[in-house]
């Protein structure tokens, strides 16, 4: 049953609302869909121990209510069959959507670095640990480490907090001078200002950054640079994030540009392809405030609505000065590029270790030599690690985009809508 | 309060419980066993990382983005 829409928004988080919210009045048929149970995104990702603010809930009705508005969750794209058509997959069945216009809005992952113990049981991501509470994972008084870089360490601080979790240290890997030359500049965005003010907590730590996650079958405690100084303790989780970067691999297989590692766009959010756009955290990190207003400029323009698009250009203008300011404060020590040893695993599909890639070309002959990144992830996690540790490159995706049943990709060969 | 199996054993959770967080109520948050034999657990929490694959009623899934269901059958060594 395959169909054909207007506009086809890939992602319903923050940018993609936005993106459909603003198109709806001029589309015909809009098809909005996401990989996850529920709209939102990760920001307002909803479940028994989530608090979605008001905003979220109020944009997530207003969408849901449109009668040319047809949502898709649990949905993923899985190929491209043809021009301007999309193989997707839900958890039931396979089919294709062909489109006139299409929004990406993919938006970011969390920059997972390989550490000593980082595949124990009991570590996840900074995000990823909010996302699991959120979902229902109890932590209530569990001992939790968080670690990494970027505000989201303390915005899931918090949800592990709100949820009876004992945080016993937050250890961001900038410098206390980067951190608070960050937070200098925030009364620029007074919004921003009162945010951080409510997630400050005491056991933040600057300068500070994991060395080792120990214990045999499971987590049992961390070992932390401090200020040059080893520290470990005892703990039942540990959530680490290095920053977030844009999610662009299916960008870059439907042939759109890149630059610094994200998805190139113009000033109507126009990717390098005709017909196809791009807001929110697919863009380049910067915070739901700026993905809104990427994601109504992408849904006035791929809708004609240029008069509207541009009266949001001061408004993404200001958003876009708060994600250079973030960017910059955040940056990576380069003291992070150390952390694996030889037998520390990087792919952890393929269970790829350090020794084994040290001393590889490129990405293209490591994963030749060693299996890395053929996993089921497709190289998500240990491509943009070994980006970072080593420079490579990683190449373009090739279909299927996601791990896919064998009935999706029967419908690959089938033509013409139903 | 969906009532599932985990591994054999059952289980009632909150409306709205991801699988993934329902291995950790019903289980050791396990997952699945790594090439090497390792056991690991859900990592990226947003369906990037694949860590979190298990079989939900005979299907390869993602507990991250699966939300438990009535009567749903949950394996982690499969």
């Amino acid at each position: 049953m395959n169909e054909h829409t207007n506009l086809l928004i890939i992602g319903a988080g923050p940018a993609g609302l936005a993106a459909a919210l603003a198109a709806a009045p001029r589309a015909t048929r809009i098809v909005l869909l996401d990989d996850n149970p529920l709209p939102g995104g990760q920001i307002w990702r909803d479940g028994p121990q989530a608090k979605v603010p008001a905003q979220a809930r109020q944009l997530r009705e207003q969408v849901l209510a449109c009668t040319n508005v047809q949502y898709y969750s649990g949905t993923r794209v899985i190929a491209q069959p043809g021009p301007d058509t999309l193989l997707v997959e839900d958890p039931e069945r396979g089919w294709q959507i062909r489109y006139d216009r299409l929004i990406l809005c993919t938006g970011a992952r969390e920059l997972l670095l390989p550490f000593p113990g980082w595949t124990l049981p009991g570590v996840t991501g900074a995000g990823g640990l909010q996302a699991l509470i959120k979902g229902g994972i109890p932590v209530h008084n569990q001992r939790i480490v968080i670690a990494g870089s970027g505000p989201l360490l303390l915005a899931s601080a918090a949800t592990a907090k709100a949820n009876g979790a004992r945080v016993l240290r937050i250890a961001e890997q900038a410098s206390g001078a980067a951190v608070a030359g960050f937070a200098a500049q925030l009364p620029r965005w007074p919004r921003k200002l009162l945010q951080s003010i409510s997630l400050f907590d005491r056991q933040y730590r600057t300068a500070s950054h994991v060395l080792a996650a120990l214990g045999t079958d499971r987590l049992e405690g961390v070992r932390l640079k401090h200020k040059g100084k080893v520290v470990e303790m005892a703990c039942d989780r540990l959530a680490c994030g290095f920053g977030l970067i844009p999610n662009i691999q299916l960008a870059e297989a439907l042939g759109c540009a890149v630059e610094q590692q994200a998805i190139a766009v113009d000033a109507w959010q126009a990717t390098s392809q005709p017909g196809i756009y791009a807001a929110g955290e697919c863009t380049g990190f910067g915070g739901s405030e700026r993905a809104l207003v990427e994601g109504a400029i992408a849904g006035c323009a791929a809708t004609g609505n240029r008069q509207a698009a541009q009266q949001l250009w001061r408004r993404r203008a200001r958003w876009h000065g708060f994600a250079s300011a973030l960017n910059n404060a955040f940056a990576l020590d380069p003291a992070l590029k150390s952390l694996a040893t030889a037998d520390t695993l990087v792919c952890r599909c393929e269970d790829v270790p350090y020794a084994a890639l040290v001393g590889h070309r490129d990405w293209r002959q490591a994963k030749l030599a060693s299996r890395c990144g053929m996993g089921a992830c497709q190289g998500r996690v240990c491509g943009a690690a070994t980006a970072h540790l080593f420079g490579w490159q990683p190449s373009a995706p090739r279909p299927p985009f996601s791990p896919a049943r064998i009935d999706t990709l029967l419908c690959l060969e089938e033509t013409g809508d139903a | 309060m969906p009532d599932l199996t985990l591994d054999g054993r059952p289980l009632r959770v909150a409306d709205g419980t991801s699988v993934a967080a329902a291995l950790a109520l019903g289980g050791d948050g396990c997952s699945r066993t790594s090439v090497s034999g390792q056991r690991r657990a859900p990592l990226c929490g947003m369906g990037i990382c694949q860590e979190c694959r298990v079989r939900i009623d005979g299907r390869q899934r993602l507990a991250c983005q699966t939300l438990c269901r009535d009567g749903m059958q949950v394996e982690t060594r499969a």
